[in-house]
């Protein structure tokens, strides 16, 4: 237990006691938590992604839903057909620059909480396509990305490490405080300008708000 | 199967008026071809499909060939007598013209019935500008219809008599027509951590004066 002097309270609240104390109360078969602790167990366990694919990384996001790899290990199997049930949008795949505006359009319908996983070489830059006439350099410069899985295409393990790793994020979210999430931010987007159809391009091409060209690294 | 030469002759005779080229294809492939004249196209497409001996009823492959304007020299050897009464001279000649470009549609055909194929059949455009119109194929062969879209699309040649002539693979707004040679891709290159030099090279001219390098802060001076 902490030290009586730094902490007057004798029932400290839950998060003045370190992990290692919570878990020896657990031994005992006392379970001691926070309401955010318990809201982004429920949360990260059971992810419902969006069920649509663009290219062949969508092949293996099936496969990683099969009895092989079960995705449902983890409480993400339920893919839902509707962007309005869905939390999590895995972009699987080459993203056309005809097919971006519709990526984005079913992104905004999602509702908060939602999560992005950008599957693949194609959905993070473009990929073997890059810089192709109909081929969008990441999906990233018009929604933003919490996850990047390399890959061409990436296996289903990978797809799974993934997939932990946005579990661990949602984990580790603060609903409250200056260091809270971002859904939980009125002042954060939830919806991101949908491009148009140019006579040569998108219009326009990226976000200025959610992503920049990176920077030449400086020659030391 | 008949040859392309006999396939030919056997047209001309059912198609006097018709102008039939043989296009040979100096390739190890050898996949030689007939340059058919657009006028005719539609009746000649019909009568390889229709006649008992081809039965060209399945149309496996319909593509587009870009030939943009080539300049190509001709070399004449003349023989000059010289006027002093020594050997003759061989003068060489060059003269340069211009062959006009155009864009072509090339059909791959084969008879599913007779078990046999490939007939190669191209359509040619007059030029690459503003008469870039061919009559489809798609009424004699139903599978023609994607594949003269999608060239439509990326090269721009119009089919007259096709039922829904629209781009495939591009949106309607788009302009160009991104599989011709003088296309111009958008200019949108950035800086990017790669081994490529001519990537980079190409991104130098958006790299503005706040994107250039940023001074390392924090690290060795």
């Amino acid at each position: 237990m902490s030290d009586p002097v730094a902490s007057p309270t004798p029932f400290p609240a839950a998060g003045n006691i370190s992990d290692a104390e919570r878990e020896d109360l657990r031994r005992h078969g006392i379970l001691m938590t926070s309401l955010e602790e318990l809201h982004n167990w429920g949360r990260s366990n059971s992810i419902w992604p969006l069920q649509f694919g663009l290219a062949c990384c969508a092949i293996e996001m099936i496969a990683a839903a099969t009895a092989r790899f079960d995705i449902a290990r983890f409480g993400a199997e339920i893919f839902r057909p509707s962007p309005r049930q869905a939390d999590l949008m895995i972009v699987s795949g080459t993203v056309t620059k005809k097919m971006a505006p519709q990526v984005i359009r079913l992104w905004n319908q999602m509702p908060e909480p939602k999560y992005c996983i950008a599957m693949g070489a194609c959905a993070i830059s473009g990929g073997p396509f890059k810089q192709g006439y109909n081929v969008l350099k990441g999906i990233d410069r018009f929604i933003p990305v919490d996850i990047y899985i390399p890959g061409c295409p990436p296996r289903p393990e990978a797809l799974l490490n993934g997939l932990i790793q946005l579990q661990k994020q949602i984990k580790a979210e603060q609903l409250t405080g200056p260091n809270a999430a971002r859904f939980t931010r009125p002042e954060e987007p939830s919806e991101f300008p949908i491009p148009a159809y140019g006579a040569h391009d998108l219009v326009p091409t990226k976000n200025d708000a959610v992503w920049a060209p990176p920077t030449p690294e400086a020659k030391a | 199967m008949e040859t392309l030469e006999q396939i030919r002759a056997r047209l001309l005779l059912a198609y006097p008026a018709a102008q039939i080229t043989f296009v040979t294809n100096p390739g190890p492939a050898a996949e030689h071809s007939l340059l058919i004249e657009a006028t005719h196209a539609v009746e000649i497409a019909r009568w390889l499909r229709d006649d008992t001996a081809l039965r060209l009823d399945y149309c496996s492959n319909a593509t587009g060939v870009d030939w943009p304007d080539k300049t190509i020299t001709d070399v004449t050897t003349t023989t000059e007598p010289d006027p002093a009464g020594g050997p003759a001279k061989t003068v060489e000649t060059k003269t340069a013209r211009l062959q006009p470009g155009y864009l072509e549609a090339i059909y791959h055909l084969y008879s599913i019935a007779l078990k046999q194929g490939p007939v190669v059949i191209r359509l040619r455009t007059a030029n690459r500008t503003d008469a870039v119109t061919l009559p489809s194929l798609t009424p004699i062969w139903r599978s023609c219809d994607f594949q003269e879209r999608e060239i439509f699309d990326l090269y721009g040649i119009i089919f007259t008599g096709h039922p829904d002539l629209r781009r495939l693979l591009m949106w309607d707004e788009f302009k160009d027509h991104p599989m011709r040679k003088d296309y111009v891709e958008p200019d949108d290159y950035e800086w990017e951590p790669t081994a490529h030099g001519a990537v980079l090279e190409r991104a130098k001219p958006h790299q503005s004066a706040a994107a250039a390098p940023a001074p390392k802060t924090g690290g060795t001076p």
